[in-house]
């Protein structure tokens, strides 16, 4: 996942075709034709409804472009973000970007003990184990 | 009982070492407090009235004897506030006053340090572990498969089942390899860790419900349909608080192999529009209730792009179900039963005393098991000078030997707020009523009045309206003689210092809830509710009979509930049973008019 310091990200004049999402619109309202990226909001970090939108967008409906979070974006929910389909986050302003890759990599469920299939990895860790232990 | 793989030992100890980096975070004030509080209530770490309070998830109540020690050990070392600390606490509870008694004598609070407390929900919970020292707490529960994941905030709780999973002659299916499989999906599960609000999962694979499922955010019912096949009967929407609603069958009948399907739906639609701008709105119960069919027709279609579009990838292999299942396989063990009856009624004719309390015992203590040389045994942690459902470290050691001696060392904790031993051979009864008698958990009180629901209350919530503990005593006090209370046959009494309902007063056959008014301790007393079990009939919140009663006026109300039962009582009619013939009203009046003998005594001691 692409972690961004707050002054890196910008919503205009990037040449990508970019939608803003508020957290109660519905993915499946919306054209994703010709969209590069869709940033979703986190108006608080403990509203937690961006969650499903990305999952939504990424597994649902197929989106191959960008999904990058923004707003109360904080280390400790990076991993989550991730594994709900967001490729990019946005930290807010005051939060650590070495704090925030050293968070992320040591992650439960996101390095070690992913129990649950997600966005990203359908498969829950029953599948895979077993496969794995089969060959 | 599951056995922890490599991959769930290397989890909660990833856990535990992300949590110790929380909390240097915080302490070193590089995490705000307010966003280090989702983080430490995500492992269980409240903050109380005085002090922290951890709650520790047990799944579906099962521990080990040691699992039990670790958790005396935790009691012992770590439950352990500053003398300072305890004493402020408890100059600030004897502000709150005592509560008079008929008797003359009178309680007060009491607050204790080194133990345990079981909740309803078949957790464990510590009321005065220094938050400095939480991470190390953390560690030690890591080293036995423990952890506090998930036992708060705003995601999927620790799930529940009946305390008789796997033991009961009633059972249709045993839920705990369901409530295990489940417990890993929903274990940090990405997109359901920020809820709308708390979301509990109960289970139960038998014919009678004795875990409440009707009061979850999901009631899962274990059930074969006519084909013989195996599934869930689905109920959403339950739920007590300010609110209280029974949970609604959203699906009669659904494949056993396709509960986390299904469940991904029930909670996606719930995040997606549950709402989130008024906490007491925010419960799944008020979005099934204000949507009705159209949550039912959402849940049904995101279900269906679930298993069409994405394959239904949590689809429960059979491979992975008999994996789980081989944990929970039943110990080998026999008796010869013939024996067993000669001991017993050996015992049953030796000394006049015991030949009542052992009879007793088995009676109410006791339960038939589906390996008829077995039988579950709950031991009693409702007696008079401990709180309900508490047990201090030297108790905890003790039930961990006679888990060890008498049950495949083996424990559940129930709904009830006791311990039940699982696996005792019936030939070893008696060696265990003795022992437990001894350890003082041998009280054959289940499900007597005194084995009350009581949350911690006004003594250690900082939600509390008022004390829970004091008001449990002071009817504990009151019904001593074991004769009075076996003639008064087996009540529901449910005590909550606070609308949260934490003490369940709402599914009480008498439910007592702590209001405030003008900042004193009131009490509303309701009756006539259930939790769904056979004695108390289809689960719905009980009636309050009036206005609120003071402290001292409660156990008078009891008191008078309680003799209208005996005067209107037909022979061998349970209290519910003639609440529900003869109608609330002559329980209501006398309840009511109660408030005047108390006032009195209470003018009489004002005036003295």
């Amino acid at each position: 996942m692409k972690l961004l310091a707050a002054s890196e990200h910008s919503t205009g004049a990037t040449g990508q075709n970019v939608i803003e999402l508020a957290n109660d619109a519905d993915p499946f309202q919306v054209s994703l034709e010709g969209v590069d990226r869709i940033d979703l909001n986190f108006p608080k970090f403990t509203d937690g409804r961006a969650f499903s939108q990305a999952f939504l967008l990424r597994r649902r409906l197929g989106f191959q472009g960008e999904i990058r979070a923004t707003g109360d974006v904080l280390v400790d929910q990076l991993a989550q973000m991730e594994r709900s389909g967001f490729d990019v986050a946005v930290l807010r302003a005051d939060q650590d970007l070495g704090v925030a890759q050293r968070v992320l990599a040591a992650y439960p469920g996101y390095g070690v003990g992913k129990y649950q299939g997600d966005a990203i990895d359908i498969q829950p860790h029953f599948v895979t184990a077993a496969t794995s232990s089969a060959t | 009982m599951y056995q922890y793989t490599e991959f769930d030992r290397q989890f909660v100890k990833a856990r535990a070492s992300q949590y110790r980096d929380q909390l240097t975070r915080w302490q070193a004030g590089q995490l705000p407090e307010d966003e280090f509080r989702p983080l430490r209530l995500q492992n269980g770490w409240y903050v109380q009235r005085y002090a922290p309070m951890l709650r520790v998830a047990v799944p579906y109540g099962e521990l080990s004897s040691a699992q039990l020690r670790v958790l005396a050990k935790i009691a012992r070392e770590y439950d352990q506030p500053s003398a300072a600390l305890l004493e402020d606490a408890q100059a600030t509870q004897d502000k709150l006053g005592a509560i008079p008694l008929k008797n003359g004598q009178s309680v007060h609070s009491k607050l204790t340090t080194g133990y345990a407390h079981f909740t309803t929900r078949q957790n464990v919970q510590y009321n005065w572990i220094p938050l400095d020292k939480s991470a190390d707490v953390m560690d030690l529960l890591a080293s036995v498969n423990m952890h506090g994941i998930q036992t708060s905030g705003n995601c999927i709780r620790n799930i529940t089942s009946d305390e008789r999973a796997g033991i009961a002659v009633d059972e249709i299916a045993d839920p705990r390899p369901f409530g295990e499989i489940m417990r890993q999906w929903s274990t940090l599960h990405p997109e359901f860790s920020f809820l709308p609000r708390k979301f509990k999962i109960a289970i139960s694979g038998a014919r009678e419900d004795r875990a409440a499922i009707g009061w979850h955010d999901v009631g899962l019912q274990l059930l074969r349909n006519a084909e013989g096949e195996l599934g869930f009967k689905v109920l959403v929407g339950g739920g007590m608080g300010r609110t209280p609603i029974i949970g609604t069958v959203i699906r009669e009948f659904l494949p056993w192999n396709q509960i986390m399907n299904y469940l991904e739906a029930v909670v996606r639609v719930y995040n997606r529009y549950g709402r989130r701008d008024n906490i007491y709105k925010a419960r799944i119960k008020i979005l099934v209730k204000a949507e009705g069919q159209r949550y039912i027709d959402d849940v049904e279609a995101e279900y269906k792009q679930i298993m069409e579009h994405d394959g239904g990838p949590h689809t429960i292999t059979q491979a992975e179900y008999d994996r789980v299942a081989a944990c929970f396989v039943a110990p080998t063990l026999d008796c010869d039963r013939k024996e067993a009856d000669a001991k017993i009624a050996h015992i049953l004719r030796a000394a006049a005393e015991d030949d009542v309390e052992f009879g007793r015992w088995l009676q109410q203590n006791v339960a038939p098991h589906q390996n008829p040389d077995l039988r579950a045994v709950t031991l009693s942690f409702k007696r008079l000078g401990q709180a309900p459902g508490d047990a201090t470290a030297a108790q905890l050691d003790v039930a961990a030997d006679l888990a060890e001696r008498f049950s495949a060392g083996e424990v559940r904790v129930t709904h009830e707020q006791n311990l039940l031993l699982p696996w005792v051979r019936c030939d070893e009864l008696p060696e265990l009523w003795r022992a437990a008698r001894k350890a003082g958990f041998a009280k054959p009180n289940i499900k007597l009045l005194t084995d009350m629901i009581a949350c911690p209350g006004g003594d250690f919530c900082s939600l509390a309206n008022a004390r829970s503990i004091p008001i449990a005593e002071a009817i504990t006090e009151r019904y001593q003689d074991l004769d009075e209370l076996h003639d008064l046959g087996e009540i529901d009494l449910h005590i909550s210092g606070c609308i949260n309902s934490c003490g369940h007063h709402h599914s009480g056959h008498i439910g007592i809830l702590g209001v405030d008014k003008d900042g004193k301790e009131w009490y509303q007393v309701s009756l006539g509710g259930s939790d769904g079990s056979t004695l108390s009939g289809p689960a719905v919140p009980g009636k309050a009979v009036g206005p609120s009663f003071s402290a001292a006026e409660v156990p008078e109300v009891i008191e008078a509930v309680l003799e209208t039962y005996r005067q209107q009582r037909e022979a061998g009619e349970t209290f519910i049973a003639t609440l529900r013939r003869v109608g609330a009203e002559p329980f209501k009046a006398a309840a009511n008019g109660a408030r005047f003998s108390a006032a009195r005594a209470e003018t009489a001691e004002t005036a003295a």
